[in-house]
C-alpha cells in the first residue's frame, strides 16, 4: 500500500502540509509503517487537500477535503481494515469521477503521480528515455518528428513549434540558447505553475531535446518570482539532473553538452512577450522591440535563441517517446494534441484539466467542470486572460481549438478559463481587464499607453453610472486603433475583452448608459442594499458587522441602512441569516 | 508620476536614510561585472532590506557602472520592487480574474475600511501593508489573500475582517513585540 498527498501550491494553501504532518504522526502512533509520499497537483483543486491510497493491486482511492478529523477514520477503516470510506472518496479506479474521466493527460502525465523532488520517480515513468532516444537521431529528424506531431506553442499565439526550432537551428552562431518562458502572468491561469511544481524534470528534458535539435548549449528558465515553490523544485531538479549526468558535458556519452539556469522574473505581464523577456533577462526594463529580427536570429545577447512555453516543452518528451503521429492522433484538424486549461471562477469543479483539442466548451464546463456554482445561470466564459475575450452561452457548442476560438474574437491564450454567471457584470469584467492591461502596458507605444488609459476612463465612467451616448462607439474606435498601432501582443490584444463584451453583451452596456442600471447588480454606483422591514427581525447582526456602522435600529425592530454612508461592501447581505433573508440587493434606476 | 527628487539636491536624497550599504557587499561581489544580473541584484537587495532604499539603488548603480536613472527605471518598472518599507504583515490581496468574479473587490472595500488605508499603503502603526496583486495562482480558493506567505481562502467579507482583527488582537496581547 502506498500513500500520496498533493503538495502543490493550491494543496498547501488548503492546508495539505498540516494534514500530512498529522497523518504521519497518526500512522506512527498506530505503529503503521507506511511512508507518505509527497506529490504534485493532480488538478482537482476543488477537493484539496487530497490523499491517495494506492493498494497492492494498483487501485487508486482518492480522498478529498482531508482534515485532521477524518484522517483517523480513514486510517482505521481503510488502511487498517481495508474498507474504503465511501463518504470521503472523491475518486477511485473503480468509480472514476467525471472530472478526471473526461481528460487525456499528456503534458500533465506525471502531475500528482510522482514525487517532483525525486528524479528516480520521474525516471521510473520513462523520464529521460526520450532524451536518450533523441540523441541517437539527427537534430533534423527531431524537428521532423515535432513537425509530424503538429505541436503548436501553448503560450498563446499557437505558432508551430518545429518552425521556431528550425529557424533557430538554421541561424549560424557559436552559442545558442533555449529559453523556457515560465512567466505566467495571466490572472486566472496557473497551468505552468502546476506543471513546474509537479513535474519539473519533464520541462528540463523538453529543453534538452530542444537544445539538441537547434544546437544550443545553454538553457535559461525565466520563471515568475511569485512562484517560489516552482523555483525551489526546479532548482532541486536541475541539481539532480546534473548529478546523474543528464545535464552537463557529454550527455549519454554523446557529443552534446547542455546546462540550465533559472532567472527570476520580477513581475511584469509584458515579459511574456519574447523580446521583452529577453530585455528582462539582460537586466533591462522589459520593453518589447520590433520583430524582425526574431529571437531565432538575434535573441539573448544578440545570439540565436529559441523561446518555448512550459506546457509546450512538457509535451516534447512524450512526442519523442511515442512519436509525432501518436500526438497528432488527438485533437482537431489544425490543432493537434491536448491543451491544459485552468478552470476557475463560478464553476463547481475548479482546477487544472487537460483535454484533447476539439472538445466543445459545453463539454468542458458542464461534464468536466460540473456546471455552475450553486446552479446559477451560465453567462460567459473568459478565455485567454487580458488578451482574450468573453464567449457567451450561445456559442457554448464551439470546438476548443485555435481557429474556432479566434473566430469568436477571443483567443486560446495560455489556457485560463474563467467561468462567469448571471451575477457577473460584463462591463465590469471589461473594465477589470483594461485596468490590468493599462497598468501593465510598458508605455512604449502611444496607442497602447494612452489608448488603454482612455478606454479605461470610459469604462469606469460607464460603471459609475455616468456613461454617455456614443461611449460604445468610441470604445470600439479607440479599441481598433490600439490594436493597429501597438508593437507587441499586449497592445494588439488589449482591447479584446472590451470588443468581445460589446459584441456579445451590448445590451448590458446600453443598460448602464441609458437606464443607469447594472443588470447583474454588481456595479457599486448602480446598486443599493436595503433592509425589508417586513422580513427584518431586528437581530442586530448586520449592524454589528457593518464596517462603517451605517446600519441602525432598535433591537427586535426593523433596521435601516443609511445609504449616504453605505460603502456597498455587501457584508450585511452575507451575514443576514438565511431564515430572515431581510437584506435585499436592488439594481439602480428605482426598479426592484 | 512625480519626480523622485522633489526639488531636493541629489546628496540630500541619497543620504536621507541610515542604510548600511555593507549588508549587500557579498551580493554585489557575486554579480558585479555583468549588468544582465541587475534584476537579480535588486531582488536580493530587497530581500536584505525589505525594500529598495534610494541610497541602495545609487550604490548599485555605482558598483555596476550604470546611471542611477537606469537602475531607478528598472526598479520602478517591475511590480516586485518596493521603494518604501512595508508593514510587519504584508497582505497580498489577489485581484486575479477568478477572485474578481468571486467578489475580491468587496473584500478590498472592507479591508481598506478596517485598516483605514488606501491600496499599497501601510497603517500608521507599521503593522499592515495592503497590496493588490494580479494573481496568486490558487484560483480554486478564490477569493484569496496571502499574509506573510500564508494563504487564506475562500474569503468572505466577514472572514477577511476577522483575520485582520485576530492579528491585531495577537499584536496587542504580545505587547507589540516583533514575532
Amino acid at each position: 500500500m502506498k500513500l500520496r498527498i498533493g503538495l502543490g501550491s493550491c494543496g498547501l494553501a488548503a492546508g495539505a502540509q498540516t494534514v500530512k504532518d498529522s497523518l504521519e504522526a497518526e500512522l506512527l502512533n498506530q505503529g503503521i509503517d507506511i511512508k507518505v509520499q509527497p506529490a504534485g497537483c493532480v488538478g482537482m483543486c476543488h477537493h484539496e487537500p487530497l490523499l491517495d491510497i494506492i493498494d497492492d493491486n494498483g487501485q487508486i482511492f482518492t480522498y478529498g477535503h482531508i482534515d485532521e478529523k477524518n484522517i483517523k477514520e480513514i486510517i482505521e477503516e481503510h488502511i487498517v481494515a481495508g474498507r474504503p470510506v465511501e463518504k470521503h472518496l472523491v475518486h477511485s479506479s473503480r468509480q472514476p469521477n467525471d472530472f478526471l474521466n473526461g481528460q487525456l493527460k499528456i503534458a500533465l502525465r506525471n502531475c500528482g503521480i510522482i514525487n517532483p523532488e525525486v528524479i528516480s520517480d520521474y525516471m521510473e515513468q520513462g523520464g529521460y528515455k526520450a532524451l536518450e532516444k533523441a540523441l541517437k537521431q539527427s537534430p533534423k529528424d527531431i524537428i521532423e518528428e515535432i513537425k509530424r506531431s503538429g505541436l503548436r506553442g501553448r503560450g498563446g499565439a499557437g505558432f508551430p513549434t518545429w518552425f521556431k526550432w528550425e529557424a533557430a537551428r538554421n541561424n549560424p552562431g557559436e552559442v545558442k540558447y533555449v529559453i523556457c518562458n515560465a512567466d505566467e502572468g495571466d490572472p486566472g491561469a496557473f497551468m505552468d505553475r502546476s506543471l513546474l511544481e509537479s513535474d519539473p524534470h519533464s520541462i528540463l528534458e523538453g529543453m534538452a531535446i530542444a537544445a539538441y535539435a537547434i544546437g544550443a548549449s545553454q538553457g535559461i528558465i525565466y520563471c515568475r518570482a511569485e512562484y517560489p515553490l516552482a523555483i525551489k523544485r526546479l532548482e532541486t531538479a536541475i541539481n539532480q539532473a546534473r548529478e546523474k549526468g543528464l545535464l552537463g558535458e557529454n550527455i549519454f556519452n554523446h557529443n552534446f553538452s547542455f546546462d540550465i539556469r533559472i532567472k527570476k522574473g520580477a513581475g511584469a505581464f509584458v515579459c511574456g512577450e519574447e523580446t521583452a523577456l529577453i530585455a528582462s533577462l539582460e537586466g533591462e526594463r522589459g520593453m518589447p522591440r520590433l520583430k524582425p529580427p526574431f529571437p531565432a536570429e538575434s535573441g539573448y545577447w544578440g545570439r540565436p535563441s529559441n523561446i518555448n512555453n512550459v506546457e509546450t516543452l512538457a509535451n516534447v518528451p512524450w512526442i519523442i517517446a511515442n512519436g509525432g503521429e501518436a500526438f497528432a492522433a488527438h485533437g482537431s484538424e489544425k490543432s493537434k494534441g491536448t491543451k491544459v486549461f485552468a478552470l476557475a471562477g463560478k464553476i463547481k469543479n475548479g482546477g487544472l484539466i487537460e483535454v484533447p483539442m476539439g472538445l466543445s466548451l459545453k463539454e468542458i464546463i458542464y461534464q468536466i467542470g460540473g456546471g455552475i456554482k450553486a446552479d446559477r445561470a451560465f453567462k460567459a466564459v473568459q478565455l485567454g486572460g487580458p488578451s482574450g475575450g468573453c464567449i457567451p452561452a450561445s456559442l457554448l457548442d464551439i470546438s476548443v481549438d485555435y481557429e474556432s476560438i479566434t473566430s469568436t474574437g477571443a483567443i486560446m491564450g495560455s489556457g485560463g478559463m474563467v467561468v462567469m454567471d448571471d451575477t457577473t457584470c460584463m462591463v465590469d469584467v471589461a473594465r477589470f481587464f483594461l485596468d490590468f492591461t493599462c497598468k501593465e502596458s510598458c508605455g512604449k507605444c502611444v496607442q497602447c499607453r494612452i489608448g488603454t488609459k482612455r478606454m479605461l476612463e470610459i469604462l469606469e465612467r460607464i460603471c459609475d453610472g455616468k456613461g454617455r451616448a456614443g461611449d460604445i462607439e468610441l470604445l470600439e474606435e479607440i479599441g481598433q486603433k490600439v490594436k493597429e498601432g501597438s508593437l507587441c501582443g499586449l497592445g494588439q490584444s488589449a482591447p479584446n475583452p472590451v470588443l468581445t463584451t460589446i459584441k456579445y453583451f451590448r445590451d448590458e452596456y446600453e443598460a448602464h448608459i441609458n437606464d443607469k442600471t447594472c443588470p447583474a447588480k454588481y456595479c457599486k454606483a448602480l446598486i443599493e442594499y436595503r433592509i425589508d422591514p417586513e422580513k427584518c427581525k431586528g437581530c442586530n447582526l448586520c449592524a454589528k458587522k457593518c464596517p462603517v456602522n451605517c446600519i441602525s435600529g432598535e433591537k427586535k425592530q426593523p433596521y435601516i441602512i443609511d445609504q449616504q454612508r453605505c460603502i456597498k461592501c455587501g457584508n450585511c447581505l452575507e451575514v443576514c441569516p438565511t431564515k430572515f433573508s431581510a437584506v435585499i440587493l436592488e439594481g439602480g434606476g428605482g426598479e426592484a | 508620476m512625480n519626480c523622485c527628487c522633489q526639488y531636493k539636491s541629489r546628496e540630500e536624497i541619497f543620504s536621507q536614510d541610515n542604510i548600511d550599504l555593507g549588508l549587500i557587499k557579498a551580493v554585489l561581489e557575486k554579480y558585479r561585472g555583468d549588468k544582465g544580473n541587475l534584476i537579480t541584484v535588486l531582488q536580493e537587495a530587497q530581500e536584505v532590506y525589505g525594500y529598495l532604499p534610494l541610497s541602495v539603488l545609487k550604490h548599485i548603480a555605482d558598483v555596476f557602472e550604470l546611471k542611477p536613472a537606469q537602475v531607478y527605471g528598472v526598479a520602478t518598472f517591475y511590480t516586485q520592487f518596493r521603494l518604501t518599507p512595508v508593514g510587519k504583515y504584508l497582505i497580498l490581496l489577489c485581484q486575479g480574474t477568478a477572485c474578481h468574479v468571486n467578489g475580491s473587490e468587496r473584500i478590498e472595500t472592507v479591508l481598506l475600511e478596517e485598516l483605514k488605508i488606501k491600496p499599497g499603503e501601510t497603517t500608521a502603526d507599521g503593522l499592515f501593508t495592503l497590496s493588490n496583486v494580479a494573481c496568486l495562482g490558487c484560483c480554486s480558493l478564490a477569493p484569496v489573500m496571502m499574509i506573510n506567505g500564508q494563504a487564506y481562502g475562500p474569503l468572505t467579507t466577514d472572514r477577511a475582517v476577522k483575520i485582520i482583527k485576530d492579528l491585531k488582537a495577537r499584536e496587542i496581547s504580545e505587547g507589540g513585540e516583533p514575532a
